[in-house]
């Protein structure tokens, strides 16, 4: 009975512990003008968040997502480095990290630390050095596939120290299986089709848009827990922030460059299924 | 310091016996047979090197081997190995290290020690050369070593075997003297130089010295007259060392050579306090920094360690030889224990205390730079990337990944504007099939990675020429596309070429991806 006892003792204590490190009003990040509410969720800074790939070949956009995120944990901050842990195989599927694409998204690349390791052990050894160096804007951790060291006590280490040290940490793969990590926040994201652009340039793609579902919240907002949604997001680089995808006007549907304007007007056609199709992934609320 | 020493450059030349050149004993009780290195030379297998005991017998290197054979059957034979020897040489230079740190190879066979001011700390030049030549000679080397005052004074005298050099050592001023009965091709000159003295009745260095000099160097060049001084001590050249002198040193010699990897990180840590210190008076900090662990038996095992700015924090420094020895893929062999370690700065720059600053930014920036020395320490230098970015057009070399520890200087010019680039960039460009209107429309449909892609939105074409002036010639045209197909992934593609108006057929490739 005794050790019954102790157990619920120690979750008490165990549960005040947690309440104490809830994030406060200044260290906590939003999406932007973007989400429900308008001001979204949002998310801690000095904390873990875990970003998954909706599919592997949706890597690119889940890169694209959280280096958005990173911008915004940064804050107006912009000295501070940002270092970015890759594994060598990420590089090989993926290719390397570009500068101009970096400094396209926002991102001043003398800000970023690049640091390639070969195999996930070295990933999280050196993320687990990284993440204890307050002097870092973020820190992004990118191993490949679904390494077995990165488990419950690995991402609850790292979260650990993330609190202690004020980093805001990114951990960032392709969902192969859902495995236990101990994370503030979980994303999903996949890429969104462009917004609709000025009607003289209809082709033209867009800036950067996700199909993002928040899987997983921890501790919610004030402790009032979160519930999941989907959002369509697009990431204005220039204001740093995210904002609403506008619903797109028009069907996608493969439309050759330089075909006549005559089709245009066959293709609004479809609008109205699409655009019931995107509002049918928002959250309602 | 002596007086003696200050004045006067002191130097050892001390050429590896030739019998010893391939690592073996001099002598074995046993008495072996002659031992001897063949090459194959002008048509034969001739003597490169002889033992003492084939010496004594009358061979020589040159001989043929048959010549050597039929005057002592049970020769023992070995091929010639010069890389082998080179190696060897370099290995014993490593180990005489211990004694100066200006070192310098001497031919095949032979080193050059600068000696100047270090004689004092093995009890005098005298003294110096004893220790010198019984350390060798605990490892097998025959060694002869003569000090003189200068390189080529010295050098003169060891290779013919110390002269009458009385201990090997030449007074100060005396190289003159101890010279002149040395033949010429001492002198390190020409064969034909030689030949043309001799037919001039002049054979010694001594006749050589007694000349007048201008006739000498019309007739056989400056070259003579300047190795004639060299060797005369009339002139004094330093020592081209075969690795650079550091900035400052701070070694542990021990009576009883150590082992235990605890006693070599706590020695490490000792170096480290006094480098601090010397650091410090100096108002600089190191930016490379090398451990030399010298080996009872002569082997000689080094780590370098560089950092991203200069330091010379002992904490941080003592965490980064601790990464460095964890990390070693081979880690270090004590054998029967190391006698003599050595913390060198091999590269320092002037470091003023900093005055934190109210934020603290300053502490902040110091602490990322010692997680990147970390990070460079584990995986190497070549792991721990920042981006430089270059003014052009060609996306291949718009930007490079130096290593972080490199790039110290102040932050780049901001990128100029320009149209969206890809995150990701592949290198090289990957192949893709890709259905396009012909000449320049974008893509419709094209397959990657045996996936088939419908393009819904399509942006291009932005055409970037080749730089003509770094790129051979006909490398083709590109026209980019940055397309979306209907998942909303977006690629950024080329075509390489451009029909009818550049030569061969134009291809498709995939060279990045946007987020």
């Amino acid at each position: 009975m005794d050790t019954v006892r102790d157990i619920a003792a120690l979750r008490q204590m165990l549960a005040r512990l947690e309440a104490e490190r809830l994030p406060g009003a200044a260290s906590v990040f939003s999406l932007g003008a973007a989400g429900p509410e308008g001001g979204g969720v949002r998310l801690a800074r000095g904390a873990l968040h875990e970003v998954q790939a909706a599919h592997g070949a949706d890597l690119p956009a889940a890169t694209g997502f959280v280096l958005a995120l990173a911008l915004r944990a940064g804050g107006a901050d912009v000295r501070r480095p940002i270092l970015w842990v890759r594994q060598d195989f990420a590089e090989a599927e993926l290719g390397r990290l570009d500068a101009p694409g970096l400094a396209s998204l926002g991102l001043d690349p003398s800000r970023l630390i690049l640091v390639r390791a070969p195999d996930a052990a070295e990933v999280l050894r050196a993320a687990g050095d990284a993440v204890r160096c307050p002097g870092l804007g973020a820190l992004v951790i990118e191993p490949w596939g679904e390494p077995k060291t990165l488990d419950l006590t690995a991402t609850r280490r790292l979260s650990l120290r993330a609190a202690s040290s004020g980093v805001t940490s990114f951990l960032l793969h392709a969902a192969a299986r859902p495995a236990p990590t101990a994370v503030a926040t979980r994303w999903r994201v996949a890429p969104a089709a462009s917004g609709p652009g000025a009607p003289e340039e209809a082709d033209a793609l867009g800036s950067p848009a996700f199909t993002a579902t928040l899987l997983r919240h921890r501790g919610g907002e004030g402790g009032r827990p979160v519930e999941g949604g989907t959002w369509n997001l697009e990431w204005d680089h220039e204001a740093c922030s995210f904002r609403d995808l506008a619903p797109l006007p028009r069907a996608v549907v493969p439309v050759p460059a330089g075909r006549p304007a005559g089709t245009a007007a066959a293709r609004q056609g479809n609008a109205g299924a699409e655009r019931g199709e995107i509002v049918a992934l928002r959250r309602a609320g | 310091m002596p007086a003696r020493n200050a004045a006067r450059s002191s130097r050892f030349a001390a050429p590896a016996d030739g019998s010893a050149a391939g690592g073996t004993p001099a002598e074995h009780p046993l008495a072996p047979p002659p031992l001897v290195f063949v090459e194959k030379a002008q048509n034969a297998l001739r003597l490169a090197a002889v033992d003492r005991a084939a010496h004594r017998r009358g061979l020589a290197p040159g001989l043929t081997l048959a010549d050597a054979r039929a005057r002592i059957p049970d020769l023992a034979v070995i091929d010639h190995d010069p890389a082998a020897d080179a190696a060897f040489l370099e290995e014993v230079a490593d180990d005489c290290d211990r004694w100066t740190p200006l070192v310098a190879l001497d031919g095949g066979d032979g080193l050059v020690l600068d000696i100047t001011g270090c004689a004092h700390l093995f009890g005098g030049e005298a003294a110096m050369r004893q220790r010198l030549l019984a350390h060798l000679a605990r490892h097998g080397l025959g060694a002869c070593a003569v000090v003189a005052g200068t390189p080529d004074a010295a050098r003169a005298l060891a290779r013919s075997g110390g002269g009458r050099v009385r201990e090997g050592i030449v007074a100060p001023g005396g190289e003159a003297a101890a010279v002149a009965v040395l033949p010429i091709a001492r002198l390190g000159v020409g064969e034909e130089v030689v030949t043309g003295l001799s037919r001039a009745g002049l054979k010694t260095i001594g006749d050589l010295a007694a000349r007048p000099g201008t006739p000498l160097a019309a007739r056989f060049g400056e070259d003579l007259l300047v190795r004639l001084d060299r060797a005369l001590g009339r002139e004094d050249v330093r020592i081209v060392p075969r690795r650079p002198l550091p900035a400052c040193i701070a070694e542990r010699r021990f009576a009883e050579p150590i082992a235990r990897v605890e006693d070599i990180e706590a020695t490490l840590g000792l170096l480290v306090d006094d480098l601090a210190l010397m650091l410090e008076a100096r108002g600089e900090g190191g930016r490379a920094f090398e451990a030399s662990f010298f080996r009872a038996d002569g082997a000689v095992r080094r780590l370098k360690v560089e950092t991203a700015r200069p330091s010379r924090d002992a904490r941080s420094l003592r965490r980064l030889y601790r990464e460095r020895i964890e990390t070693l893929a081979d880690p270090i062999d004590p054998g029967f224990g190391f006698d003599l370690v050595r913390l060198a700065v091999l590269r320092a720059e002037p470091l003023t205390p900093a005055q934190v600053s109210l934020d603290g930014r300053a502490v902040e920036e110091e602490e990322v730079a010692a997680l990147i020395d970390r990070l460079a320490v584990r995986l190497g230098r070549e792991r721990v990337l920042r981006f430089l970015q270059r003014d052009t057009h060609d996306p291949d070399r718009a930007s490079a990944l130096v290593p972080a520890a490199a790039l110290a200087g102040p932050p780049l010019p901001p990128m100029p504007e320009m149209l969206p680039r890809p995150l990701t960039l592949f290198d090289p460009p990957q192949p893709i099939e890709a259905l396009a209107e012909v000449p320049d429309g974008p893509p419709l449909r094209f397959r990657w990675r045996r996936v088939v892609h419908e393009v819904a939105r399509a942006e291009g074409p932005e055409r970037i020429a080749p730089e003509w002036w770094r790129r051979p010639e006909g490398t083709p045209t590109r026209d980019y596309f940055r397309v979306e197909n209907r998942e909303g992934r977006r690629f950024w593609l080329f075509r390489a070429g451009l029909y009818d108006r550049e030569p061969g057929t134009p291809r498709w490739f995939l060279h990045g991806l946007f987020p």
